[in-house]
């Protein structure tokens, strides 16, 4: 019904385009200078207020149905079971719902049944209503765009305004939308940190980290919440990953912006910019299955007890995997600097290792220092690698070749467990929070950087 | 053109520092510079004109090997410094273009501070064994490129930081500060006002004492006021080459007559 009346809208929407538009050329007739707009600015304001109103109507029309059945069905909940639980009363309006659009519903009784009966003659008051609004509101806009037609009427400046207030709206739902998520992370992370009495401290910096053992109805026991573990995990692998990513990147990046000849470098860099899309669940399962049995066997072979899950092999994957992330960055950075500075320095008889190690990387040193904290803050959030290849167990040690869990790995756990939703949700949000404001203070940071750098050049 | 110096031009008695004999450029497929010979006396500046594109700078380029940094240039034929190859294998570019420096068309100061721009050549060259002879070197650099008085308070803020004019000084002290025996201009004051430009020709004048200086330039009065010799480029070409004053008041060639009174180019 509804992708019905969208579609009528849209057709409305073209009519109204083409007859404004037609309107409009007959208007000018010989003389189209004489016009304020051109013709198609007429057709196009009526197209955009047709379907603006169009599909204004539609989504507070079903906004306001869908929030008068439901209130009014909970009412009739609330009149005959007073002592229903929220949760009882909307497995029943759900239900209901079901029954009345013959879906398979969890139960059947006379309340159901009523209440279904009640929705299926509200829905069909609320088709109409919904049709005849939307058809209505269309009309009229159809008929107002094509009324305003005339020599003076600024078509293209009111179609660009409108233009722009749909723009805005996208902006907002797309702001809103973060803002949302969010706030979500902090209410969870206080109510979380309400259950263990505010002892910030213990999740912070305590050392032992179970949260769910031993829980009872949502209890946390803030003895047992300490995230140092995943903390120096997540830290650890991060800069193995680091170690492994910044040098191969960023010499991978200077060779091909300075030394590669072009059929190389038209070569290379797709292979590069290949590995960032490979799936990480890919590189999750090649560390465990591949990497982790070698590094274990290499280990033996020299006397080092190495774990079949390990950070060393869980970071050196990771690591492989920003690489492109550091070196794509790094190679634009190091073309963007421009070809004046490197002739000015071969000018003045500088070598080629001078002119790149005294000139380009100097001015593009900020550039490189935001690309190597973009492909920090990807190891930070990143999970599938560490999910396979780290290991679970919230172990601290400083022992790369011990196996250590991450923020990402615990967060996975918790919510994908079987502790019910409401108990996990605590800890896993909060982590994430945590997680949240660490990638978030490196992208400032990040962006800040190169902003800088872009001063110089422009 | 009344403003044209033509007079009194002293040109020294002069020996031969560049000697460019046969030369062809190539830019993949496309023949740039056609039989080129020319001889590029010490202590002179020889100004290159021609309509753009007629292979100037190209050839500019040639003589510190500055064309190597591009892949599909090839060059033919011998160019010899003071009698010797520079497109012998023996030759390194970087020792060559020590001694062939060059200014570019647009100011290309590094990203660093003034002192550190003009410290940067002598310094790669290790031309100053400590501090105090660097800072010698940077001034008498600065005081030859006239930038001096203007940045002397300023030595550690960023040469970018400079006005058009000064950047372009400056870059000309950057390359001054490495002693080189030749100096090459390409088009130096096509970016800078004419007050800018007044004071690098000045300079321009003031570097012959020392140097051989090469200048290519769009500007006809700017060729005719700071060179000695001129050279005149068409489509690859070398059409004529001789004393300044010859070329623009007596040119020989018919091509040269129509370029120097605006009829082509």
């Amino acid at each position: 019904m509804t992708s019905i009346l969208a579609a009528l809208v849209f057709v409305a929407g073209f009519a109204a385009y083409f007859v404004g538009r037609q309107r409009a050329t007959a208007l000018a007739g010989a003389n189209p200078a004489e016009m304020h707009s051109r013709p198609s600015y007429h057709g196009f304001f009526g197209f955009l207020i047709v379907v603006i109103c169009g599909f204004g109507a539609l989504i507070l029309v079903n906004l306001v149905s869908s929030y008068q059945m439901n209130s009014a069905m909970m009412s009739t909940i609330a009149e005959r079971l007073p002592s229903s639980s929220n949760i009882e009363r909307q497995l029943i309006v759900s239900d209901a719902r079901a029954l009345a659009v013959g879906a398979v519903a969890s139960a059947s009784d006379d309340l159901r049944q009523e209440l279904a009966a009640s929705f299926a003659r509200m829905a069909n008051i609320w088709a109409w209503v919904r049709v005849l609004g939307v058809l209505g509101l269309v009309a009229m806009a159809f008929l107002y765009a094509q009324n305003k037609v005339s020599l003076t009427w600024r078509a293209r400046n009111q179609s660009e305004f409108l233009v722009q207030i749909v723009l805005g709206v996208m902006a907002t739902i797309a702001v809103l939308t973060t803002v949302g998520i969010v706030l979500s992370l902090i209410f969870e992370t206080l109510s979380f940190f309400s259950k263990i009495d505010w002892r910030i401290d213990k999740f912070l910096f305590g050392t032992t980290w179970s949260p769910l053992s031993g829980v009872h109805s949502g209890e946390m026991d803030a003895d047992k919440v300490g995230a140092i573990p995943l903390f120096a995990g997540t830290l650890m692998i991060t800069m193995i990953a680091m170690v492994v990513a910044v040098p191969i990147g960023l010499f991978a990046a200077i060779y091909l912006s300075d030394f590669a000849s072009p059929r190389f470098r038209a070569i290379a860099k797709p292979m590069l910019e290949i590995l960032a899309g490979i799936p990480t669940v890919v590189y999750g399962f090649f560390a465990a299955i591949t990497v982790a049995p070698l590094f274990r066997g290499a280990g033996d072979s020299i006397g080092i007890p190495i774990a079949s899950e390990s950070a060393l092999v869980a970071g050196m994957v990771m690591g492989i995997m920003i690489i492109p992330f550091i070196s794509s960055l790094s190679d634009d950075v190091i073309n963007a600097v421009p070809q004046a500075l490197r002739d000015g320095s071969y000018g003045l008889g500088a070598t080629r290792a001078e002119t790149i190690t005294k000139v380009v990387l100097p001015a593009a040193l900020p550039g490189i220092v935001s690309a190597a904290l973009l492909g920090f803050s990807r190891a930070v959030g990143e999970t599938m690698i560490v999910v396979m290849a780290a290991g679970q167990g919230a172990n601290l040690t400083a022992n790369p070749f011990e196996a250590v869990t991450t923020v990402t790995v615990q967060i996975v756990m918790l919510i994908t467990g079987d502790t019910e939703a409401e108990t996990a949700a605590g800890p896993a949000f909060t982590l994430g929070f945590t997680l949240f404001c660490v990638t978030l203070l490196m992208n400032v940071a990040a962006q800040r950087i190169v902003a800088r750098y872009r001063e110089m050049y422009d | 053109m009344d403003d044209l110096r033509l007079v009194e031009r002293d040109v020294d008695a002069n020996n031969v520092k560049i000697s460019a004999q046969k030369v062809q450029v190539y830019y993949g497929s496309n023949h740039a510079i056609k039989d080129v010979d020319v001889d590029i006396e010490d202590k002179t500046v020889t100004a290159f004109i021609g309509p753009s594109g007629c292979g100037k700078s190209t050839f500019l380029r040639c003589l510190n090997r500055m064309n190597d940094t591009i892949d599909v240039c090839r060059v033919e034929g011998t160019i010899n410094l003071d009698g010797e190859d520079i497109y012998d294998e023996r030759v390194d570019p970087v020792q060559l273009r020590a001694k062939v420096g060059m200014v570019f068309q647009k100011p290309n100061p590094f990203p660093k501070s003034i002192y550190d721009n003009v410290a940067y050549g002598p310094r790669i060259h290790g031309l100053a064994s400590n501090k105090a002879d660097l800072d010698v070197i940077v001034e008498k650099s600065l005081r030859r490129g006239a930038i001096w008085d203007e940045v002397k308070d300023r030595l550690d803020a960023p040469g970018t930081g400079l006005s058009g004019g000064q950047q372009q000084r400056l870059c000309i002290a950057r390359a001054v500060a490495t002693e080189p025996e030749v100096l090459l201009m390409d088009e130096p004051c096509s970016a800078l006002d004419p007050i800018a430009t007044a004071q690098v020709e000045e300079l321009i004048d003031e570097l012959r004492q020392r140097y051989s200086v090469v200048i290519v330039t769009h500007s006809m009065q700017q060729a005719a006021r700071v060179s000695q010799k001129t050279a005149f480029f068409h489509l690859g070409n070398l059409v004529e080459f001789g004393e300044t004053g010859q070329i623009f008041t007596n040119p020989e060639d018919p091509r040269t007559e129509s370029y120097i009174t605006g009829r082509i180019g």
